[in-house]
């Protein structure tokens, strides 16, 4: 009995001595050599793979911004922080991250408020519903309102509402621009998270063809345009669609979103109180 | 004929025919309506360029486009009157499209070189193709593919067999059915310049056994004149009108997947392409009017008619007494593959092979349940396909996977989504996959 005992206790574990002597030598001998610069920018990440950055996935980015073939502040999702660490992990300074941007639904045309052709019962998403009739939406470049948008968000931060209307969760967006990708009909944008008013239509039809098929559309009136709204043209007319220049002349911004005819300006979050209602309210105080 | 050597296909469904309605009676000519829409692109391929101005005036069967593409043809004017604008205008497919609007004058004035000519037969093979080019002619039966295409195999392409379809395995739709009943000579002589121009020396009517009185009338005149045909009665079964499946039907011959028909020495044209044909190389007669069957439960007065090209649906449903109140959908071709319409302004086209209106209780509209693996989609389409694997793959987005499983050969008949017991919309998850596929495919190829 003892001598079993022993007999197996000296073969299994001289067996194990063996392999493990084994699994060490080819570990020194076939190691591969990882920069260990990689694997921390790889932790630094925030491990989305969403790709916003413009290569496959957070590892991709993290073995190109090594080797010298991206620059540190590519990771839109991770923002400041981010680019600010995988710099100092390669020792560089004075990197600049970019501005970050945030997802902007640039239609508002939903249940409610756009024309539809025809009841679509079909597959729940907009790729699918294009190929019936060009989509069920009398605008041709209106939202379809089926959501791909949502279920592409690799943060969640897409809901759809009741209207039938992506809104998007600003919180949560980190502008990685994969619902851009996403959208057949090209509606959704990055903005400038500094940007707090944008036109809320992509229409490029005629005033006549718009107000058909949309309460809210653009009709291109052009008043926004006029020197009375905006005197530095900081918009300007492209076609049937303003355009708008200076992203940060916020005064003809909310101008312009006044005065609108067809409601088409959005405003992002709230609306910052005007200047000289605060200063009633700072001399009450 | 035992049932061992029954002509049809493997596969495809017994949807009710739904034929009595209109069948028996005899096609009218409607008064011509006060204006058409002529869209430039009523065929596959490339599209057409407007030849014709604003303000422009008109002679019935004036080219009214051009191309100097093969695979395209120009459109015709089908009344006499004056163009009062080219604009875009809602087209069958749900899309807008560059049409041609022609006001009539009520003259009915016929361009004057539309002639009977006395030697067409003389012509050569080169000149009658151009004539049937000229005239605009795309398959009648539905899917519009330019027709001197078709009559132009290569060189090294043996052409023996010409099918001619007159299954209609559409139910409701009579207007290819009525054609062969009321104009038998015109598509034995559309069949005989075809058959001059392809070489062939096998003709087949293939004609559905729902409709005895066609079959007997086509046989009535076999053998007449300097070339013979047959006329095979072939089992009512949907979808028997396909191309591939027709020719599978008479000649056991299967067309490779991405093929043609013409790589395996077949060529199938429909009846009433046969009569366009005629009229175009007799009488150089553009293809202007069409047999159209305007029924279903939400029709007044079902008919058969003979329209001109570019007839808006509103004119043609007032003229069969206007549409129920319960109307809730319009359909442009048969129900199993034509198109629901959107709305009544649009009009007739090259393939239009019918008018249909439902009523709400006839429009299925259930929500989609699970797979429950009965497999009777995959029993059911006649391209041998697995219709429920390849919709799970695009639900998921799997497109590499679908191709692999052959979604490009889908010819979106329906026939799995009709059988379908959890009402899964597995035609249009196909055709979302066909869609995705192709566009990736095209992508690779620029990348």
């Amino acid at each position: 009995m003892d001598l079993i005992f022993y007999a197996s206790l000296i073969t299994l574990g001289g067996l194990g001595l063996l392999f493990g002597a084994g699994l060490a030598f080819a570990s020194k001998k076939f190691a591969v050599d990882i920069d260990p610069k990689v694997e921390q920018i790889i932790e630094t990440l925030p491990g989305a793979n969403c790709g916003a950055c413009g290569y496959p996935g957070c590892s991709a980015y993290a073995e190109a911004v090594v080797a010298g073939n991206a620059p540190p502040n590519k990771c839109i999702p991770g923002g400041e922080d981010v680019t600010q660490n995988i710099a100092s992990i390669l020792g560089i300074t004075g990197v600049e991250s970019a501005e970050a941007k945030v997802a902007a639904i640039r239609c508002q045309g939903g249940k409610e408020e756009a024309v539809e052709k025809f009841i679509y019962s079909g597959i729940e998403d907009c790729h699918a519903a294009l190929l019936i009739n060009g989509g069920h939406k009398a605008c041709r470049y209106g939202c379809l309102g089926l959501g791909s948008c949502a279920k592409a968000c690799p943060f969640d931060a897409i809901e759809m509402n009741k209207n039938g209307l992506p809104v998007v969760i600003e919180d949560k967006c980190t502008g990685c621009g994969v619902c851009v990708q996403t959208c057949p009909r090209n509606i959704i944008e990055l903005i400038p998270i500094s940007q707090n008013v944008y036109l809320g239509c992509v229409s490029k039809d005629r005033t006549k063809a718009v107000k058909s098929v949309c309460k809210v559309g653009c009709f291109a009136c052009q008043l926004c345009t006029k020197p009375k709204v905006a005197p530095s043209g900081s918009i300007e007319m492209e076609g049937n669609l303003p355009v708008i220049r200076d992203i940060h002349n916020e005064e003809e911004l909310f101008a312009a979103y006044d005065k609108c005819p067809a409601h088409s300006y959005v405003i992002r979050g709230e609306r910052p109180v005007q200047k000289e209602e605060q200063k009633v309210e700072t001399e009450k105080q | 004929m035992g049932l061992v050597k029954q002509r049809t296909f493997l596969g495809g469904i017994h949807p009710p025919g739904k034929k009595h309605q209109t069948e028996k009676f005899a096609t009218e000519t409607p008064p011509l309506p006060p204006e058409v829409i002529i869209p430039l692109q009523q065929h596959i391929g490339a599209p057409s360029e407007p030849v014709v101005e604003k303000g422009s005036r008109v002679d019935v069967g004036d080219p009214l486009s051009k191309c100097e593409k093969f695979v395209s043809v120009p459109v015709h004017a089908s009344i006499s009157g004056t163009v009062t604008s080219i604009e875009e205008r809602l087209h069958p497919s749900g899309m807008n499209q560059l049409s041609v609007i022609i006001e009539n004058d009520g003259k009915d004035h016929w361009r004057s070189d539309i002639q009977f000519d006395q030697d067409y037969l003389d012509l050569s093979i080169d000149d009658m193709r151009d004539r049937i080019r000229d005239a605009g002619i795309a398959g009648m039966g539905g899917a519009t593919f330019p027709t001197h295409v078709k009559l132009s195999p290569p060189r090294d392409k043996e052409i023996d067999t010409l099918i001619i379809n007159g299954a209609e395995c559409e139910p409701f739709l009579t207007s290819d059915h009525r054609l062969m009943l009321e104009e038998p000579k015109k598509i034995l002589l559309g069949i005989q310049i075809m058959a001059r121009i392809l070489e062939v020396k096998k003709i087949i009517i293939a004609i559905e056994k729902n409709k005895p009185d066609a079959i007997r009338m086509m046989r009535k005149n076999c053998n007449e004149g300097n070339f013979s045909y047959r006329v095979p009665g072939l089992p009512v079964k949907y979808p028997q009108g396909a191309e591939k499946q027709l020719i599978y039907a008479i000649t056991r011959r299967r067309v490779p997947a991405g093929g043609l028909p013409m790589d395996i020495g077949c060529v199938v044209h429909n009846v009433g392409t046969a009569v366009a044909v005629y009229e175009a190389v007799a009488y150089k007669r553009p293809l202007v009017e069409r047999f159209v069957t305007v029924a279903g439960p939400g029709v007044q007065q079902p008919k058969n008619l003979r329209l001109r090209i570019g007839t808006p649906y509103q004119y043609i449903f007032d003229y069969c007494g206007g549409l129920k109140e319960s109307t809730a959908e319009i359909i442009m071709g048969g129900p199993m593959m034509g198109i629901a319409q959107s709305s009544l302004d649009v009009p007739v086209i090259k393939g239009t092979s019918g008018l249909l209106a439902f009523e709400k209780r006839n429009v299925l509209n259930k929500a989609e349940n699970v797979c429950i693996s009965c497999a009777r989609c995959v029993d059911a389409c006649p391209m041998k396909l697995m219709p429920t694997t390849i919709a799970n793959y695009v639900k998921h987005g799997y497109f590499d996977k679908a191709d692999e499983f052959n979604a490009l050969d889908c010819m979106e008949c329906g026939s799995c989504a009709y059988l379908c017991p959890s009402h899964i919309n597995l035609v249009h998850y196909i055709r979302y996959g066909k869609s995705e596929i192709v566009k990736r495919k095209k992508k690779a190829k620029v990348a």
